[in-house]
């Protein structure tokens, strides 16, 4: 077990706090207030964040991308969600399910998506559908030499700036009457595609999600990601790591909060005295900082896992659920520690208070981690 | 042409500084370190000149204790081509520094030797004008805005009555200011290329330099807290603060 960090990894560190700190915190109140992320802003930043090679820097070096393991994707991660989420995903990591492109697919979609030529986003959830993703009723059937696909997607993030979108759809069902999935790369803008308006959400201003229409929508044979029927196969290959992603962004804003209240609590005076003094506060301050190195633990020792091949799905679980949760309880007690101005939008807590709601239930509800958890536990005893 | 440029690790400027109980000097462990942040400008500057096709190479030195070569490192990430790391104690006066980096120039033979205005530790700002005194070298400090046109070299400086523009021949040292550009960050590549850069390694006793202090530290104290600033009603109430209390006018 090696716990101190390469020079390499310091300067990956470094190079994405910099690129933070000089291309996004500035905009963070910009989006907080207007709820939108303006399209030159949007294209800037892109830009400086692929001369920075922070875009697809997930993605393998014979591709283009940025080759990082998933231990330094880890890190790079983690700082880059100290920003607002809507600015820091335009440092786009592409989906990893990408690489199980082939043939053509990899010149057509995965290449340029790599290059930032092409932007993709991922469909499976849908209105009747969210969790129990087997239950979904988007379908596609094959005719001739196409697929034609029918249903509608929601919660779809980002497919407003998205040139294509990773489509999960129902493709038959197996002897016990099971739904069996498959998985499709579907342009946006062809026919029988609609992006629609999705909602408005208490969390991350400026990050948009879809509504998706598909209306006998054609689509060529070879657009098939993976074989036919084989989607839960993918998901549970490339779809683990990204639970990561979450808990790593969830880790960095609980520093975020916590060092606001760490400074608060040293500068406030109340009854004559920094209220770091009384145990009240001061406690708090343990346990949340305590809590904090706890989630990170976990993050890097999961993130160590993917490299060594060993990550399983309740160490994935365990890692997403603790720091997610762990989120929402500092940055709850953050703001108490601030007292009234903890509430106000003068400083980042509300914000990241707001934001942490999120994070316990996409990439699998707060239950569903807990499920798959114990889950683990108790079948190998047969219960 | 080549560019020397020379690199201090420093407690990161963001640290709030802690002195040791038994005033021996300032907490250092488990504080983060980074490149002093004039010497990132000197490179960000080098890195300009060599940009623009008026230096073939960047060589970056950095004295004092073995992690100084992640300093170097930073700073190959950035772009120079490699380094030369000297080992002394992070200690080391000014004069040491300057004899070290007299050696390095003699056997490097840059024509440019681009310094950070002073090292935000001790901030002493000497090691330049000493670097200058010992290669009998011009001297530009404080630079502000540095043109390179064939052999000479313009420097703007700051001073008490504000810019100065002086056009020396080169070779010449100069140290640089905060204003003198916005450093840029190491991209991913640069990072990866940088592992394969070459540090060179050296130690003062090698190089056959006596860098014994001639200066003897007696204690480090923290400075006075500053007391609150107070609202006056008038200009009348401040002359007369000013003068009866203040004791400035
Ligand atoms: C802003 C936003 C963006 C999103 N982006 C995307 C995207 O890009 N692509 C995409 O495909 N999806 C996306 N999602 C969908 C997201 O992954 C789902 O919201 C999530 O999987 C939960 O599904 P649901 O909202 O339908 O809740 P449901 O599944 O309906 O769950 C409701 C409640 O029931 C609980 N529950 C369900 N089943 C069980 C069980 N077996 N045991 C115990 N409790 C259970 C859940 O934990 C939850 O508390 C996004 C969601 C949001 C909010
Ligand atoms: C939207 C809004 C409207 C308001 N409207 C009004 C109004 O109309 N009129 C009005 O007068 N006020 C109003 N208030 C003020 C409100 O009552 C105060 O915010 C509240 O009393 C807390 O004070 P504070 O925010 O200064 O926090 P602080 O008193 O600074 O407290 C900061 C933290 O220190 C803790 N703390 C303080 N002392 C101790 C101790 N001895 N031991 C342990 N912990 C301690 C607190 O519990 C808290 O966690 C309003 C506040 C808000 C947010």
């Amino acid at each position: 077990m090696e716990f101190n960090l390469s020079e390499e990894q310091n300067l990956l560190i470094d190079t994405t706090k910099s690129f933070v700190k000089a291309e996004l915190l500035q905009h963070e109140e910009l989006l907080e207030k207007t709820n939108n992320l303006p399209k030159e802003l949007y294209d800037e930043i892109k830009k400086k964040s692929i001369e920075a090679g922070l875009y697809a820097c997930n993605m393998p070096t014979e591709h283009g991308g940025g080759g990082l393991n998933a231990f330094d994707l880890t890190l790079v991660e983690k700082h880059l969600g100290f920003a607002s989420l809507a600015l820091a995903e335009i440092a786009w990591r592409p989906q990893n399910i990408l690489m199980a492109c082939e043939g053509e697919l990899v010149n057509e979609y995965l290449k340029p998506t790599i290059t930032g030529e092409r932007k993709d986003c991922i469909a499976m959830t849908e209105p009747g559908a969210g969790s129990d993703l087997r239950g979904m009723k988007t379908k596609a059937v094959k005719d001739d030499n196409d697929w034609i696909i029918n249903g509608t997607k929601h919660f779809i993030s980002n497919a407003h700036i998205s040139d294509f979108v990773v489509l999960f759809a129902s493709t038959g069902e197996d002897d016990k009457g099971r739904n069996l999935l498959s998985c499709f790369l579907v342009d946006l803008k062809q026919k029988g595609v609609e992006v629609a308006k999705g909602y408005d959400c208490v969390s991350h201003r400026g990050y948009v999600n879809n509504i998706l229409h598909f209306n006998d929508c054609r689509i060529p044979a070879r657009n098939i990601l993976g074989e036919k029927d084989k989607g839960f196969e993918l998901m549970n290959v490339w779809l683990e790591a990204t639970r990561l992603t979450v808990a790593a962004t969830s880790v960095s804003r609980a520093e975020r909060a916590f060092d606001i209240a760490l400074d608060w609590s040293a500068n406030r005076k109340q009854f004559g005295k920094v209220i770091g003094k009384f145990q009240g506060v001061s406690f708090k301050l343990a346990d949340m900082a305590t809590e904090i190195k706890l989630g990170n633990l976990m993050l890097m020792e999961s993130a160590w896992k993917i490299d060594q091949k060993t990550l399983t799905s309740q160490d994935a679980a365990m890692t997403k659920l603790f720091c997610t949760e762990m989120l929402s309880r500092v940055s709850d007690e953050a703001i108490q520690i601030c007292g009234g101005m903890g509430l106000m939008a003068d400083i980042p807590l509300e914000r990241i208070w707001r934001d942490a709601r999120i994070e316990r239930i996409w990439e699998g509800t707060s239950e569903i981690q807990r499920h798959i958890i114990s889950r683990s536990l108790l079948r190998p005893l047969g219960a | 042409m080549k560019i020397l440029v020379t690199v201090k690790r420093v407690i990161d400027y963001n640290v709030q500084i802690r002195v040791k109980s038994d005033q021996s000097g300032v907490e250092t462990d488990n504080v983060k370190m980074s490149m002093n942040p004039p010497d990132e400008n000197a490179v960000e500057e080098a890195l300009r000149i060599k940009e623009a096709g008026k230096a073939d190479e960047i060589i970056i030195l950095s004295i004092g204790e073995e992690k100084s070569q992640e300093t170097i490192r930073t700073a190959l990430a950035m772009g120079a081509d490699r380094g030369i790391y000297v080992k002394a104690s992070n200690d080391t006066e000014p004069l040491g520094v300057a004899k070290i980096i007299e050696k390095i120039v003699d056997k490097e033979k840059p024509q440019l030797i681009l310094m950070g205005k002073q090292a935000i530790d001790d901030d002493s700002n000497q090691t330049g004008q000493m670097v200058s005194a010992k290669l009998n070298w011009t001297q530009a400090t404080f630079a502000s805005k540095i043109e390179i046109d064939g052999d000479n070299i313009k420097v703007t400086r700051e001073i008490d009555e504000g810019l100065e523009t002086i056009k020396m021949p080169l070779p010449i040292v100069a140290t640089c200011d905060l204003r003198l550009n916005e450093p840029r960050y190491a991209s991913l590549p640069n990072i990866m290329k940088a592992k394969k850069k070459p540090i060179e390694s050296l130690s003062a006793e090698e190089l056959g330099i006596d860098i014994t202090p001639r200066l003897k530290q007696l204690k480090v104290i923290e400075p006075p807290k500053r007391s609150k600033g107070i609202m006056v009603a008038d200009v009348a109430e401040l002359v007369q603060k000013l003068k009866n209390e203040a004791k400035v006018i």
